[in-house]
């Protein structure tokens, strides 16, 4: 029999304990023990991103990563972006620019996003399209993924957003 | 989807590492980045009873200019390597091939001697490594002793190491300057391995290559050395015809097996390609 | 904030209609909120008190004997709770199960195995960690035996036979079988004025073509969470399900237990796609062991058991032949399809098509004759054969046709565009009776394909690309691909489409609360396409309730309406005419009660917006708030309190939405390399109720047609094995592979439909697929070729250019 093992993280700024088997996965302790059941579990074989959380400011697939690895970590799920009520960029984003639709591989996606813009707060479409690679949607065929960065990306910067679909349409076809 | 339960070590240093490995021996096995070592556990296709995670130990991380090497601690990740503005400007190569490997997450969490070490004739370090002329620094409880990575992949999932002993460093030779260089690497989607790709690391001079090296992965059972297309190439000019006969010499070496990413013939095919497609991008990146 | 307009000071007709966001706004999504906070409620995150997981045990053979079942090791492991094989399903009759198409499938196998990865055992445990650790201590020994996979070789004398249960049957659920491994054969259209169209032809045409074996695969896995009361004798479960009525009716069936002590639940799914339309046998698993147990059970697919044993789609092997004049006027259409069904005949489609929506085959044309003949066949796969993404084989239908249309052109020299404005159907000619016997509803095909040529400058294309052809030095060869399609959606008219019996209506129920807020139910289940935002639109816009005060519920039995669910794009054609008639109930009754507080007859009351008005008296008005207060106090003699309407929408017929799309990709001639430089979708959806959503709706339907058509395949090796059972092998695309697209649109309502809506998120991946594959086959036509097979993927596309000897330096 192995002995579980005890391991501390903080999960969204919060201190948290785990009693976990070691072969016990980072995506099952967060979902099953934590509650938090943002982060979803799409391929079981790290391809599709959607149990992407953030470990100590890296964008991780959190089906491929014990839980006793994470012991002493700061994780972000996307339980943890909006605070005080308020959306954070991305959430404001994907919402404005229609960037998700069933909603599965969102949380992976914002999430994701998040740590890129920490890298790259001015990103190019193609380097968007690049780094955020490691997510798979089957929904929104990623154009308005990417505009969904790219307002949240203004948005940091402080600049002025807008969304690309103005409630009634101005122009006709 | 589960792995089978296992003991989990977490040492800090390399020392401990080694300790826990010479301790468990055949029962134990080395956690770098774990995005091929946990997916086989997840299917049950590795079942260590002991597994010795080397994320914690410091030492094994960093990249660092030493004399005219660049030596980089095992455990330094792919995003790292991207990211090194070292790198980017003495080791190119290296850097192009890392931003071809899976996926930013992966990248943020598998390593260079982790990729090394699964030698799966897949992963793309291997071929980079010998393109480079690096050498590895193996440590065991007997110290340290420095091997070459032309030479050190011996077959499928089957290298030079010895039991007990840990990649702790990737030693890399600064190319010269002037050299140019390539990683070209066809595959159907990001996150896949390269059905055929090619590292070119080139040296031209007074019109004529000075010196090459040619490197080809996922086209048999370890990566392999174009040798005869480097020798062939040594002292001509580069030019079509040059370029058509080394990709004619590196596919006559390559014994690739058949998968969904395409036949004995098409991958062979596209060793050729792939060389070729390095060859002409190594010689437009060289400024000699 | 008041978000209704009170009758006293009316601000603009701009305000109001911004204020109500009804169709035709881009209004932002009602689901997002939860979507972007990661407080979605998909299926793995129910956690019920008590809950087991239960997991399957699967056969490593396509094609082998059981002899022997030994769960004693697994049973003996701590924490295990149950293992069931077809031995303990025996004695309640659930061994075996019916399908949505007339067979019957194995549970759990028994006796023997007939494909890959196939149900042999199921393992209840505490957890998912002992679930699996006891999985593998189940022993099963198998007799393998020899293994049927092409289906053009199962009707030989000699064929391994895939089913022993029914062998001996010559008749199946849709008429005779010429053959152990034969399912039905189904004919529709006029074969001896066809064949004769083709004898007296000028000009004729035919080609081969294999529409591969693909799988929806949505990001979410199925799965369900099965729990029983004992005590009430109810029983709940959580699924997800784009037909969740559909599910109750069925499961009531099987188990005897009544619909009224059964309730369905989808909750919130992470994609559909044609996959989540099927009852699997994990669901059954889960429910027995619950019901057993008296504990809640949960069963979550893997991604390899999704991909290799939930329902696939297509795998139609096709021949087409065309009759024409030498101009290209097309006489007639000829097809045969053989059908891969696999192992059981579980293919969801409308009972009496068990070939589905295919007679839509002759397209946007005016074909005078035309017959179709499909065989359906066993083979030792994996069952299923759903519309991924497309009415029932509509997809299978429209390439045909856009293929066969284009090797006509090739035949005669006509060009692609040419040939189509050559054999459109003319506006006047609605609505247009087809030879294979559909009616179409409305269409205009001819201005949707010039708006298309100049967007893109198509003259030019050609002029480049004839350029392109003529330097032998080009490093890449250029194709344009051009495909014109007519969908068939909104399954549909009960006299020709049920389901188990149950005609294909779809329902809504409206209930207006006193303060004029609503709620309101429907049979349908949103997979992410925006239903609760959507569905308020309709409702403002005829009701005039805003679309922020109306709260849009689906997915529960215990509520909603019965309705036959969501696929084939029948929300909007079916369930969205039944919100329209039920808003326009509540509009009429709500229009009395307001000539009644206006004290006019309602013959002098007209509906203006949001509100009431007296007929030339624009000051006389009273808002739908008013009057919602005012139906629960103060109602004319005679009437209802309350405000509220039911409808059940049986539609007249289909709608058949269309488009023009245009790709232009480059091919490297060395590698098989593709880029789409270009992809133009030009899409007629009729009436438009959320452009927003439309537009991602397309971008999403292009990038699963770019998926099919570039990439999908589930590969069997002839022992019956799935190769490439991840999402490594299983092609879809990221942002990196994933085009660039172009969307535009035109507005040709539907006629009969309620508000002219005609359904819009299957076209895209329908109408894309041939044109990528019409304009891979354009890059290499001017050599030859007139066809090729998907997945267009680097390996296949040098394959052609080699054999053409074009990859040679």
């Amino acid at each position: 029999m192995i002995k579980k093992m005890m391991v501390t993280f903080k999960l969204n700024g919060k201190s948290t304990d785990v009693v976990v088997e070691p072969r016990e996965l980072l995506i099952h302790t967060l979902r099953e023990k934590c509650l938090h059941t943002g982060p979803h579990i799409g391929c079981d074989s790290s391809h599709c991103g959607a149990c992407t959380v953030d470990v100590d400011g890296m964008s991780v697939k959190s089906c491929t990563m014990l839980t006793v690895q994470a012991d002493g970590s700061e994780l972000l799920t996307i339980e943890g972006f909006a605070q005080g009520g308020e959306l954070h960029a991305l959430q404001e984003g994907f919402m404005q620019e229609h960037g998700l639709q069933c909603g599965f591989c969102t949380p992976g996606m914002i999430t994701r996003a998040y740590r890129l813009l920490k890298e790259n707060p001015d990103p190019t479409e193609a380097e968007i399209r690049y780094w955020m690679a490691g997510n798979l949607c089957r929904c929104t065929g990623y154009q308005n993924i990417v505009k969904a960065v790219q307002y949240a990306a203004r948005k940091l910067r402080g600049e002025p957003v807008q969304t690309s679909y103005p409630l009634m349409e101005t122009t006709t076809h | 989807m589960i792995p089978r339960p296992f003991e989990y070590h977490a040492p800090t240093t390399v020392p401990a590492a080694i300790a826990l490995l010479d301790q468990y021996g055949d029962e134990a096995k080395l956690l770098a980045g774990g995005h091929s070592m946990l997916p086989m556990m997840k299917l049950r296709f590795a079942e260590p009873a002991h597994l010795i995670d080397l994320r914690k130990i410091a030492a094994l991380k960093g990249i660092r200019e030493v004399g005219n090497e660049i030596r980089i601690g095992a455990m330094t990740t792919e995003n790292e390597l991207i990211w090194s503005p070292l790198l980017q400007q003495k080791c190119p190569l290296l850097v192009e091939g890392a931003g071809l490997i899976s996926d930013p997450q992966v990248r943020y969490m598998g390593t260079l001697g982790g990729d090394i070490s699964h030698a799966d004739p897949a992963n793309d370090h291997p071929a980079l490594m010998i393109a480079l002329g690096a050498s590895f620094v193996l440590t065991s409880a007997a110290g340290e002793r420095v091997v070459s990575a032309d030479g050190y992949f011996l077959g499928l999932y089957y290298t030079l190491l010895e039991a007990g002993e840990i990649m702790t460093e990737i030693r890399i030779p600064i190319p010269a300057a002037g050299s140019g260089s390539c990683y070209a690497k066809l595959k159907r989607k990001t996150g896949d391995y390269a059905t055929a790709a090619a590292a070119v690391l080139l040296r031209m001079q007074g019109g004529v290559v000075a010196e090459v090296a040619i490197t080809l992965t996922n086209l048999g059972e370890t990566a392999l050395k174009a040798n005869d297309a480097e020798n062939y190439l040594r002292g001509k000019p580069l030019d079509d015809a040059t370029i058509r006969e080394a990709a004619r010499l590196a596919m006559a070496i390559c014994e690739p097996a058949a998968d969904l990413r395409g036949d004995i013939e098409y991958k062979t095919a596209m060793a050729g390609e792939m060389t070729q497609r390095a060859l002409r991008t190594a010689l437009s990146r060289c400024s000699a | 904030m008041d978000a209704t307009i009170d009758s006293k000071a009316v601000p603009s007709n701009e305000e109001r209609l911004a204020k109500l966001e009804g169709m035709g706004c881009s209004r932002k999504r009602y689901e997002d909120p939860r979507f972007i906070q990661g407080k979605g409620n998909y299926v793995d995150d129910i956690k019920m008190p008590n809950m087991l997981v239960g997991v399957m045990v699967r056969s490593p053979y396509a094609h082998a004997r059981i002899k022997s079942i030994d769960t004693s090791k697994a049973l003996a492991h701590p924490g295990v709770y149950a293992v069931l094989t077809a031995d303990d399903l025996k004695p309640l009759k659930l061994h075996w199960m019916p399908t949505l198409a007339g067979d019957v499938q194995a549970v759990l196998a028994d006796g023997k195995v007939v494909f890959q990865n196939q149900e042999v055992a199921f393992v209840v445990a505490e957890d998912r960690y002992i679930a699996a650790d006891a999985a593998e201590l189940v022993e099963v020994e198998y007799e393998p035996l020899a293994v049927l996979v092409d289906p053009l070789k199962a009707m030989a004398p000699d064929a391994p036979t895939v089913r022993d249960d029914i062998k001996d049957k010559d008749v199946g659920a849709h008429g005779a079988r010429k053959h152990p491994n034969h399912i039905f054969t189904w004919d529709i259209g006029d074969k001896d004025k066809t064949d004769r169209a083709f004898d007296n032809a000028e000009v004729t045409v035919k080609q081969d073509m294999i529409y591969q074996r693909v799988h929806p695969c949505p990001l979410e896995t199925c799965g369900c969470v099965a729990s029983f009361d004992k005590i009430r004798g109810d029983l709940l479960v959580y699924i997800t399900s784009q037909a969740p009525h559909v599910v109750r009716t069925v499961v009531g069936m099987l188990s005897s237990i009544p619909e009224s002590k059964i309730r369905i639940i989808s909750p919130d799914i992470g994609g559909g796609f044609g996959n989540k339309v099927g009852i699997y046998p994990g669901y059954v698993c889960a429910i027995v062991a619950a019901i057993v147990l008296g504990r809640p059970v949960k069963w979550i697919e893997s991604r390899t058991e999704n991909l290799t044993t939930t329902a696939f789609a297509r795998d139609y092997h096709m021949t087409g032949e065309l009759a024409a004049d030498k101009d290209g006027k097309i006489k007639a259409l000829r097809v045969h399809v053989t059908a891969d069904h696999g192992a059981f005949d579980a293919c969801a489609d409308p009972s009496k098509w068990p070939a589905g929506m295919f007679h839509v085959v002759t397209g946007s044309y005016d074909i005078p004759n035309a017959f179709v003949s499909v065989d359906g066949i066993y083979t030792n796969k994996c069952p299923g054969g759903v519309s991924y993404r497309c009415s029932f084989r509509v997809t299978e239908a429209v390439y045909l046709i856009e293929r066969m249309v284009d090797v006509l052109a090739q035949k005669l020299g006509i060009d692609k565009a040419e040939i189509r404005f050559r054999n459109f159907l003319r506006k006047d000619q609605f609505p247009y009776q087809t030879a294979l016997g559909l009616e179409y509803d409305s269409g205009d095909y001819e201005p949707a394909l010039r708006k298309g040529l100049a967007a893109l400058d198509y003259p030019a294309l050609r002029a480049e690309q004839a350029a392109r052809r003529a330097d032998p030095d080009a490093a890449t060869l250029m194709g344009i691909g051009i495909c014109t399609f007519t969908e068939i959606v909104g399954a549909g008219p009960s006299k020709m489409c049920d389901i188990l019996g149950i005609g294909m209506f779809d329902s809504c129920e409206i209930r207006v609360h006193p303060d004029g807020s609503a709620i309101a139910r429907m049979g349908t289940i949103s997979q992410g396409q925006g239903h609760q935002t959507t569905y308020a639109q309709i409702i403002a816009s005829v009701a005039g309730i805003p679309a922020s005060l109306i709260t849009v519920e689906e997915g529960d039995t215990a509520t909603a309406p019965y309705g036959l669910g969501t696929y084939g794009s029948r929300s909007t054609p079916v369930a969205g005419a039944a919100i329209a008639r039920a808003s326009h109930k509540i509009r009429e009754k709500a229009r009395k009660i307001a000539a009644h507080l206006l004290e006019v007859s309602p013959d002098d009351v007209e509906f203006d917006l949001d509100r009431f008005v007296v007929k030339g008296a624009p000051d006389q008005a009273k808002s739908i708030k008013e009057v919602a207060w005012a139906a629960y106090n103060n109602v004319p003699e005679g009437m209802e309190m309350g405000l509220e309407a039911v409808d059940y929408y049986d539609p007249p017929n289909f709608t058949f939405p269309f488009g023009t799309y245009i790709c232009v990709v480059d091919v490297d001639r060395y590698s098989g390399e593709t880029k789409i430089r270009r992809f133009y979708a030009l899409d007629d959806c009729g009436t438009r109720i959320n452009p927003m959503i439309i537009e991602g709706q397309i971008h999403g339907g292009l990038t699963e047609g770019f998926a099919v058509a570039m990439g999908q395949q589930l590969t069997y090796d002839d022992a019956g094995n799935v190769l490439g059972g991840t999402l490594m092998d299983y092609f879809l695309p990221t942002s990196m592979e994933t085009p660039h697209w172009e969307t535009d649109f035109t507005v040709t309502p539907s006629p009969h439909h309620p508000i002219g809506a005609k359904g819009v998120a299957e076209s895209p991946h329908v109408g894309s697929i041939p044109c990528f594959t019409a304009a891979m086959v354009d890059a290499f036509a001017h050599l030859g070729v007139t066809h090729m097979n998907m997945p267009h993927n680097s390996f296949r596309v040098w394959q052609q250019s080699h054999a053409l000897n074009l990859d040679q330096r």
